[in-house]
C-alpha cells in the first residue's frame, strides 16, 4: 500500500509519483494505465482523487485520454526527457538551498557531494 | 443525493443538532467528523427514519425518509442489531429477505476475504469479528447510499486497513458514502470531503485536498484546530 502525506493534497503526491514513474520509465511511453479505479486500490485512496491527479497531468500533457482505449502515458519523447531534467533541477535546487543555509560555500557542496557519492561519510 | 434542510433536532428541549443544512452528491465519499456528542449519530439516525420528531426537511434521492428511502440506504448502525445467535447464513436469508440489491456471492467472498467463519454465530465473535460481519453485510448490497457509522471504531490498527480497502473495493461507483468517525488520522486518505459538526451545527464542508492545501495540514491537526476548547 502506497503511503502518502496527509499534510500535502494527495492529489498532488499522486501527480508527483506518477510523474517520477514517467522519467524513470517504470512507466513506458504510449503504455496504458490501469483504470481509475483500479490505480484507487493500488493508492488505496479516494477513486476522485485518482481522477484529480490524472486529469491534471492530461492538462501537463504527460498523460492521454481515448475514449474507448483509456489513459496511456505521452508518446512525446522530448516531454518526457523535459520532465526528466524538471525533476532533476527541482531536486538539486532543494538540495542546494538546504546547504546554503548551513553556510556551504560552492567549493564545500562540491567536496561533500563528491566524497558521499565515493561512498565515504555514509 | 442528500439534502438536508434546516434540521433541527432536540431531546428534551437541549439542541442536538440545530439548523443542519447539508447537500451531498452521489459519487462521493464524505466523512462526518465531530467530538462524541455533537450530533454525528443524531444526524445518521434521522437519514435512516430512526429519529422522527425533528424539525426541517431531509429527502434522499427526493424522496421524504419512508421505506423507499430506506431501501436505497445501506446501513452499518454504530452497534450490533442482529440476534446474537445469528451466523452467516442467518445473516443472508435475513438481508435477502430485507434488500432486492442484496448480492450473496459477494457477501460470501467478502467473508472469506476477512477470514470470517460463515458457520460461527456473532456471540461467538469478538469486537473486531463482528464489525468485519456487518461491514460484509452492508458492503454487500448494491446500494445508492453506503451510511456507515464508526466502521473502525472496535478494531486494532490491523484490521482497520482491512475494513478501509474493503469498503473502497466494494461500495458500488456512482453511490454516495458517508462514513462518520473520530479516528480520522487512519481514513482520511479515502474522504473527498468532510463536514465539521460541532455542538450540533455544522461548521465546515469542504473537500479534503483543499483543506490541506490552503492550510498545510492533516485533517487531523485542522479538526484538532477547529475543536480546541
Amino acid at each position: 500500500m502506497e503511503s502518502f502525506q496527509n499534510t500535502q493534497p494527495i492529489y498532488l503526491q499522486i501527480m508527483n509519483l506518477i510523474k517520477k514513474q514517467i522519467a524513470t520509465s517504470v512507466f513506458n511511453p504510449g503504455q496504458l494505465l490501469e483504470s481509475v479505479r483500479e490505480l484507487a486500490m493500488i493508492y488505496q485512496v479516494n477513486p476522485n482523487t485518482v481522477q484529480r491527479a490524472l486529469s491534471e497531468l492530461e492538462r501537463e500533457g504527460l498523460v492521454r485520454s481515448e475514449r474507448t482505449i483509456g489513459r496511456y502515458i505521452t508518446k512525446d519523447e522530448a516531454a518526457i526527457a523535459q520532465l526528466h531534467q524538471n525533476l532533476v533541477d527541482e531536486a538539486t535546487s532543494t538540495y542546494i538551498n538546504n546547504v546554503l543555509e548551513l553556510h556551504l560555500s560552492p567549493e564545500e557542496i562540491l567536496t561533500t557531494v563528491k566524497s558521499r557519492l565515493k561512498g565515504d561519510n555514509t | 443525493m442528500i439534502e438536508i434542510k434546516n434540521v433541527t433536532k432536540t431531546y428534551d428541549g437541549k439542541p442536538a443538532l440545530i439548523n443542519v443544512n447539508l447537500s451531498l452528491q452521489t459519487g462521493k465519499i464524505i466523512g462526518l467528523l465531530g467530538p462524541n456528542g455533537s450530533g454525528k449519530t443524531t444526524l445518521i439516525k434521522i437519514l435512516n427514519g430512526l429519529l422522527r420528531d425533528y424539525k426541517g426537511e431531509v429527502l434522499i434521492d427526493g424522496n421524504p425518509v419512508n421505506e423507499i428511502s430506506k431501501s436505497l440506504v445501506s446501513y452499518l448502525p454504530d452497534r450490533n442489531y442482529l440476534p446474537n445467535w445469528t451466523n452467516a447464513e442467518g445473516a443472508i436469508k435475513i438481508f435477502k429477505d430485507l434488500y432486492q440489491d442484496f448480492d450473496e456471492e459477494k457477501m460470501r467472498s467478502l467473508f472469506a476475504k476477512l477470514n470470517l467463519d460463515p458457520k460461527q454465530p456473532l456471540k461467538k465473535m469478538s469486537k473486531g469479528m463482528k464489525e468485519k460481519f456487518q461491514l460484509a453485510l452492508v458492503m454487500s448490497r448494491n446500494a445508492k447510499i453506503y451510511i456507515l457509522d464508526e466502521p473502525i471504531g472496535g478494531v486494532d490498527p490491523a484490521a482497520r486497513e482491512l475494513i478501509l480497502k474493503t469498503i473502497l473495493e466494494n461500495y458500488a461507483p456512482e453511490s454516495l458514502v458517508l462514513i462518520s468517525t473520530h479516528l480520522i488520522a487512519d481514513i482520511e486518505q479515502i474522504f473527498d470531503s468532510v463536514v465539521f459538526l460541532k455542538e450540533g451545527q455544522v461548521v465546515l464542508f469542504e473537500d479534503v485536498d483543499t483543506i490541506r492545501q490552503t492550510q498545510g495540514k492533516s485533517i487531523e491537526e485542522y479538526f484538532k484546530e477547529v475543536f480546541r476548547c
